[in-house]
């Protein structure tokens, strides 16, 4: 059980007559690159909001770190990292403000701070734009360093709703560096994606279809069990099938 | 914070602003408000009350022999607040019949001022007639000094006649600005404004098709706040319909100028919104005259609020619902008005952007 | 040879020129070809797009479309091109029908005098079209906008990213609806961050900050490729990527979905060196394999980097 970092059962949100996600029951390992894939409207985005605690959940049962989804969303919040396209840093603070913000929230000491802020500029190479406001840096850059907040604090899961969208191909592989990195200390990597290769990279992937999970597997499995060649025939072949949205 | 110096202005700019409007600019107080005496008695007593009326800072008195015609015309012009009228014999029916008369005429269009004036006057009538008992000693039978107040344009003294025509003003501006601006800075966050531009349609057939709907409703607007004000508030309109529509139409077409002005220099929703509500509400409330009256305004203010359209179209609107004025009377405001419309709406339309950016 | 479309030096910066957006850009786009500007956000596509549509003046060079100056007949341009925005999302509380119907009224036609033209896409919305534009799914989206762009039969079609942040089912219905369109003979410019999408297209264009680094079809582009390409495999990915790049004879290992794609210094093969050499690997293979196009951008754009 120490393994399991998201353990949910029968996790549901319904709007209304609408049931965005409908009963789904699936587990994540400690370390794991899980991908976590559906088309447009299969209900990822509120399945991501229930497991980070923004939502609450209609029925079912979830733990999240430890944590149970229902009771201990303040602490489910402290132990995830959150990063998407979208959200990512603030435009008018510097690099060095964003790490010293975010860190702050979540409580790491002056020294940390100092210490990993340091150990983080240094990583990513980006000793002379330290003072530059995060706006004015490449999109590449500001992703690579919104992941690297994200994990700043050591989370047990860090979420990724489509982090490497539009950016380009050398860039989007230093992202995934940076997620294998992540892994390799133990951090729990749950990403969402529209690029079919990135799923390829997963040590497990979860297809949504309509709310559920229609299929949950390595990459090889899913691959031979629909009598695929990549993973783009394996999503084409589920999503085909889905009625909602259309 | 630092780093958006608009936003900081707005924090420390605001306070300090409003702090001295409030503070020195905008009263409620009363002075120096013009009133006209006409003395028929030429007598000591007559003499002695005007003399402590021009003594009180809240007027400023002339003297005049004004027949009734020419205070009728000097209250349609707005040139007098206050007319007092003392009729001859005026002393001596005092002292003979211990009785006498004084006419106070107000100009209720704007109730308030027209009450305090008129209680103001009253009181220092009371007082000369208090302070003649106590030389006289309590021997002789009491003075009696009967004021009769004639509050005309609005007998009743309603407030309505002074918050409407600033209601009309207010509501209309807002409309027609802040859904112009809004509706067409929607458009470019939405990303059809690229679509349309991209498009044979020129940029003018775009604004009119924006604005004739909310022309439509602001003119919509304005009658069911006449209906309103009409129906449950029962206040008259004395004056030309046709022309209330018109001065309307006017500031309706101001608005939407500025509206198309302000959309031009914003991308934002929200941004568009706060420029309309700052621009339009405050100056309207502030400035038109409805709130404070304009002519107690240090003189720099005074001259600020001729530049806002809404004060034009208060006077006009007061003028011609309130006093029943025709055009003859409000010719100037009127021009004065359309040339803001037109100024406004050929600098809109020039400043209308062809291309982004 | 005519061309519909034409970029000579195209010049554009923002921010009083601390930002260059697109740098000496010049381009030819065939009559009636489907081209796509390949390159991720922020390399310049957008403002090429909206330069092309007449919403922006470059600051330097010209561009023509239809033969038409983009600056001096960008009202004649404007009758005569279909466009859909990057972020464009319709008028989000009308009817799908409502929507079609202001956009035919915009250019002054009717849904029924070019229905043909759109008949292939917009039979598949057809069922919703009493629904609010809001209410639809991404896809559906994409497909109302596109039957917007194209109701008034423009003769050159402007797509700024189309198919970004849709699904791959989608997107790849998106790309046969635009194989029908340049059938009827329409000139279709699409842009586009996801490198798989090239091969779709006649010719394409690399663009990098601002930079075309190469304009060719994706078969060329691709036979370009300058080094033999490997790919290998094993079943420690993430750790196989590592030890790939400490061999002295790599020169580049990238991760390509299921395989890392490596090539070596010298053009000899020397995958029987790596075999060895990677042994401690269970599942090791290596085998010699076709570039794909976002091999090439890669390859392009660090060469452009050295080259800097």
């Amino acid at each position: 059980m120490q393994n399991k970092v998201i353990t949910t059962t029968n996790l549901t949100k319904q709007f209304g007559d609408f049931t965005a996600v409908d009963h789904i029951s699936f587990e994540v390992n400690k370390g794991e690159i899980f991908g976590f894939l559906g088309a447009n409207g299969a209900g990822k985005t509120t399945a991501i909001k229930m497991l980070c605690g923004l939502s609450n959940p209609t029925s079912g049962e979830a733990t999240i770190a430890g944590c149970d989804i229902y009771k201990e969303t303040e602490k489910i919040k402290q132990r995830i990292g959150y990063m998407s396209q979208k959200f990512s840093l603030y435009e008018d603070l510097t690099v060095i403000e964003n790490i010293r913000f975010f860190a702050g929230i979540y409580g790491l000491t002056d020294q940390e701070i100092k210490e990993k802020g340091n150990a983080l500029i240094e990583n990513l190479g980006m000793q002379d734009s330290m003072h530059k406001m995060v706006g004015s840096l490449p999109l590449g850059w500001k992703q690579k360093m919104a992941f690297s907040v994200a994990v700043l604090h050591e989370p047990q899961i860090v979420f990724l709703d489509e982090p490497t969208g539009g950016v380009d191909p050398v860039t989007r592989r230093q992202f995934w560096d940076l997620i294998y990195n992540a892994s390799d200390r133990g951090i729990t990597v749950f990403v969402t994606t529209h690029y079919m290769d990135e799923a390829e990279y997963c040590n497990r992937v979860s297809m949504m279809v309509d709310g559920r999970i229609a299929a949950l597997d390595t990459p090889d499995q899913l691959k031979s069990y629909y009598n695929a060649t990549s993973m783009d025939e394996v999503f084409f072949e589920l999503a085909r099938g889905a009625k909602r949205g259309e | 914070m630092f780093r958006d110096p608009k936003t900081l202005l707005l924090l420390f700019g605001m306070p300090i602003a409003q702090i001295l409007l409030f503070g020195f600019a905008l009263t409620n107080e009363i002075k120096d408000s013009k009133i006209v005496v006409i003395d028929y008695a030429q007598d000591n007593a007559s003499k002695n009350i005007i003399h402590k009326l021009s003594a009180n800072p809240a007027f400023d008195l002339a003297e005049s022999h004004f027949n009734a015609e020419q205070i009728e015309n000097a209250f349609q012009k707005g040139t007098i607040k206050l007319a007092v009228i003392f009729p001859a014999n005026f002393e001596h029916n005092l002292l003979h019949s211990s009785n006498s008369q004084i006419q106070i005429i107000a100009d209720a269009s704007d109730p308030n001022t027209a009450s305090t004036l008129s209680n103001y006057a009253s009181a220092i009538i009371q007082d000369y007639q208090l302070s003649q008992l106590q030389q006289q000693g309590m021997a002789t039978t009491p003075l009696n000094i009967d004021t009769q107040i004639r509050m005309i344009y609005n007998p009743e003294l309603k407030g309505a006649t002074n918050y409407v025509p600033g209601v009309m003003a207010l509501v209309l501006l807002l409309v027609s600005v802040l859904m112009t601006s809004v509706s067409i800075v929607r458009e470019k966050e939405l990303g059809t404004m690229e679509i349309l531009l991209v498009s044979p349609v020129s940029p003018l057939m775009v604004i009119i098709s924006k604005a004739i709907p909310y022309f439509a409703l602001s003119i919509f607007n304005l009658t069911i706040i006449l209906m309103l004000s009409y129906f449950l508030l029962e206040l008259p309109i004395a004056g030309s319909l046709v022309l209330l529509y018109a001065a309307s139409s006017l500031l309706i077409l101001t608005g939407l100028a500025l509206g198309l002005l302000i959309s031009n220099s914003t991308d934002s929703q929200q941004t568009a919104m706060l420029i309309s509500l700052m621009g339009m509400l405050i100056p309207t409330i502030l400035f038109s005259g409805f709130m404070f009256p304009i002519e107690n305004m240090p003189w720099p203010l005074q001259i600020i609020s001729n530049v806002v359209p809404s004060k034009w179209y208060y006077i006009i609107v007061k003028d011609v619902m309130i006093k029943g004025l025709g055009f003859s009377s409000v010719w100037k405001e009127m021009l004065i008005l359309t040339s803001m419309a037109i100024a406004l709406l050929l600098i809109s339309l020039k400043k209308y952007k062809i291309r982004l950016v | 040879m005519t061309y519909d479309v034409t970029l000579q030096n195209i010049t554009k910066t923002y921010e009083k020129g601390a930002i260059k957006a697109v740098k000496n850009v010049s381009l030819q786009i065939e009559k009636g070809e489907l081209f796509g500007l390949i390159g991720p956000d922020g390399a310049g596509k957008t403002s090429i797009f909206r330069i092309l549509t007449t919403l922006l003046l470059p600051d330097e060079g010209m561009a023509n479309v239809n033969g038409l100056d983009v600056v001096s007949d960008y009202k004649e341009i404007r009758k005569r091109v279909g466009y859909m925005p990057g972020k464009f999302s319709l008028y989000q509380d009308l009817s799908v029908e409502e929507n079609l119907k202001f956009f035919a009224t915009l250019f002054d036609t009717t849904i029924e005098e070019n229905y043909d033209i759109i008949k292939d896409i917009y039979v598949q919305i057809e069922p919703f079209k009493t629904r609010a534009a809001g209410q639809l799914s991404g896809g559906m989206k994409q497909k109302l906008a596109l039957c917007c762009a194209m109701i008034h039969r423009p003769s050159v079609l402007f797509l700024d990213e189309p198919t970004t942040g849709v699904d791959s089912v989608s997107r790849k219905e998106f790309w046969n609806m635009l194989k029908k369109l340049k059938a009827q003979g329409i000139t279709i410019l699409v842009s586009t961050p996801y490198m798989d999408e090239a091969t779709l297209c006649e010719r394409i264009a690399l663009i990098q900050e601002g930079e075309i680094m190469s304009v060719d079809t994706p078969q060329n582009i691709i036979d370009q490729y300058p080094m033999p390409l490997y790919k290998v495999k094993s079943d420690k990915m993430s750790l196989l990527l590592k030890d790939l790049r400490t061999l002295s004879y790599v020169t580049s290992a990238m991760s390509f979905g299921e395989f890392h794609h490596i090539t070596f210094n010298s053009k000899t093969d020397e995958s029987a060196q790596l075999l060895e050499d990677l042994k401690h690997h269970e599942k090791l293979e290596c085998l010699p394999t076709r570039a794909t196009v976002e091999d090439c951008f890669i390859h392009l754009m660090q060469n452009n980097v050295h080259a800097e």
